[in-house]
């Protein structure tokens, strides 16, 4: 037990429950306000969060495939995308193989998901599989796997869940405050009989309803960026090449193609946040994950691939002296980088060989087939075609299909 | 009297706790072992099949692609010896693949058959898979040898017959250099 709860999950277990306080004081003043009893307003609230809890536990990852439009793949749909995963999953030491998504979409991004590590899925943007070489692609997708390995999927459903409480719970509270602030008709007004000691109740509660969404949404906020950070680290040290996710967030970061299907609940579980606009400054406060450039930076400072060298090069981008990774996570061995050959060199598929290879899975998906023709030409088949044959519009050669 | 039953209470559930997670990271150094056993075995079982097919284009390269063969059978005998003479064998053999995979760069029809494509895929991915077993299996090991060196787990590791297992290394010199490509 107390292995699963390592110190690096500490912190964000601090945050959580700063936020699960949130959720209580909110519950605490509605109940005063409305009922006069503070206890029913907890009640209440718990009962939200506690519904929604079960719906984001038992649902939530199927949900985030069902929206996102992911098609499965086995080993021979794409085996370079497959074969991967496989290894990040070997490297990492995972039990059991994650399952593995293609989301039929042109912006580049990826994401995992799962509420343990044995109903775990990673799923990958059409676009990024085609504009990553292997060892970029090796490198988002040990991000994903971190993420899966250190069980942040769950924790930051939770989060979510927890955030979409406090936001509902504060939004209709303060709405009815005001109402009833408005038309005098509250119902404990006849009981304590109105008068200076309540306007002053009526508009703390008021400021706090107000505040507490967005003191939520920081923490918020907070977890998330820590847990990317997290995520890089455990990802250089299982490629042990943190070169390779360093270069895939420089091409991540030349886009800023928006995924249709990610929403704000969704947005930590993506390697980059799904949301950013042209030249948005994302270090700042309001941003689930951190600004690519730092990441960069970082990854690229590493002289090792140990938590140790990821901390130490957070310091020097940084300049401070805090580190982002808990001393206690840190294993004392030195574990060193790898040397990759340089793309080109080995035999290493360029972008339009990846690019057939990707469109060729996403039609298989799709139940068209494929028919070569002798002169070279490819023909795509649709399921519903019901003909014996097909000419080729380029020879005029008859294909049996 | 209550304090002793307590300290003993105390001592007996360190005791146990440690026991228990010395069993589970020695059962992960095992595991971790077997990973590696299953991807030498599915490079043992690629070999052939890449050496057929690259056979009938590569009319040039017949000492390489008898080194390969060889290689691999001698590494499949060694399967069954020690640790240090199986990385040895093992070690032998990736540097001749490299040596094959590189001269493929001179045959472009090779290249461009499918087949061929998909085998060497699954090859390179497979010498992949090796390398990250084979590092995930020494920082098992280099755990569980902590675990049973450091104090107060090493009282419990020497009381119940905890041993420290040994690295997978492949220090070979020919695994290191980068592969030369010639161009005869």
């Amino acid at each position: 037990m107390w292995e699963q709860i390592r110190s690096n999950q500490i912190r964000s277990v601090v945050l959580t429950i700063g936020m699960g306080a949130l959720l209580i004081l909110i519950g605490y003043f509605l109940g005063f306000y409305f009922f006069d009893s503070p206890i029913a307003g907890l009640l209440i609230a718990i009962l939200v969060w506690a519904g929604l809890s079960l719906f984001g536990y038992f649902q939530g990852d199927s949900v985030l495939i069902r929206m996102s439009r992911a098609k499965k793949i086995g080993p021979g749909d794409h085996p370079r995308l497959y074969n991967i995963v496989e290894e990040m999953k070997i490297a990492s030491g995972l039990e059991k193989m994650p399952a593995v998504y293609i989301i039929d979409d042109p912006a580049l991004n990826a994401f995992a998901t799962g509420r343990d590590p044995k109903r775990a899925a990673v799923a990958i943007t059409s676009g990024l599989l085609q504009k990553l070489n292997r060892d970029e692609l090796q490198g988002v997708i040990a991000h994903e796997i971190s993420h899966i390995k250190n069980r942040d999927v769950l924790l930051m459903t939770m989060c979510s869940i927890l955030l979409g409480t406090i936001v509902i719970l504060a939004w209709y509270g303060s709405r009815f405050m005001i109402f009833g602030a408005l038309t005098g008709s509250r119902r404990s007004s006849s009981s304590r009989g109105g008068g200076q000691g309540n306007i002053i109740i009526l508009v703390v509660a008021l400021v706090f309803m107000i505040l507490a969404p967005i003191m939520a949404q920081l923490i918020y906020f907070a977890i998330s960026r820590k847990r990317e950070y997290l995520a890089d680290a455990s990802g250089a040290l299982y490629t042990r090449y943190p070169e390779g996710l360093a270069s895939a967030l420089e091409k991540l970061g030349a886009s800023t193609g928006q995924l249709k299907s990610a929403n704000q609940a969704t947005a930590p579980m993506y390697i980059v946040n799904p949301f950013r606009k042209k030249g948005m400054k994302a270090s700042d406060l309001s941003s689930t994950h951190p600004s690519l450039s730092k990441r960069i930076r970082i990854l690229r400072a590493m002289s090792g691939a140990s938590f140790n060298d990821y901390d130490g090069a957070y310091r020097q981008v940084e300049q401070s002296g805090k580190g982002v990774i808990p001393a206690g996570s840190m294993a004392a061995a030195a574990v060193p980088l790898v040397t990759r050959k340089l793309e080109g060199e080995a035999a290493e598929p360029d972008e339009i060989h990846r690019t057939r290879e990707t469109s060729d899975a996403m039609w298989k998906l799709s139940n068209y087939r494929t028919v070569t023709c002798d002169c070279g030409t490819r023909l795509r088949v649709p399921p519903n075609f019901k003909e014996p044959g097909i000419q080729c519009p380029h020879c005029g050669k008859t294909h049996q299909v | 009297m209550l304090a002793v039953y307590i300290i003993i209470g105390v001592l007996v559930i360190t005791f146990l706790t440690i026991y228990n997670s010395l069993v589970r990271r020695r059962n992960q150094v095992k595991n971790s072992w077997a990973q590696i056993d299953v991807q030498l075995k599915r490079r043992y079982d690629l070999i052939p099949n890449l050496v057929e097919t690259a056979k009938g284009y590569m009319k040039h390269e017949r000492e390489t692609l008898e080194a390969v063969t060889n290689a691999r059978n001698l590494a499949q005998q060694m399967s069954s010896a020690g640790a240090g003479e199986r990385a040895k064998a093992e070690g032998e053999l990736s540097s001749v693949l490299s040596r094959l995979l590189a001269v493929v760069e001179n045959y472009p029809d090779l290249k461009a058959n499918q087949n061929f494509l998909a085998l060497q895929e699954e090859l390179a991915s497979t010498e992949n898979k090796i390398s990250f077993s084979r590092q995930f299996y020494n920082d098992s090991v280099l755990r569980y040898n902590n675990q049973t060196e450091m104090f107060p787990s090493n009282i419990v590791a020497s009381m119940t017959g905890f041993k420290a297992s040994e690295f997978f290394e492949v220090t070979l010199a020919a695994e290191r250099e980068a592969p030369k490509v010639s161009f005869t």
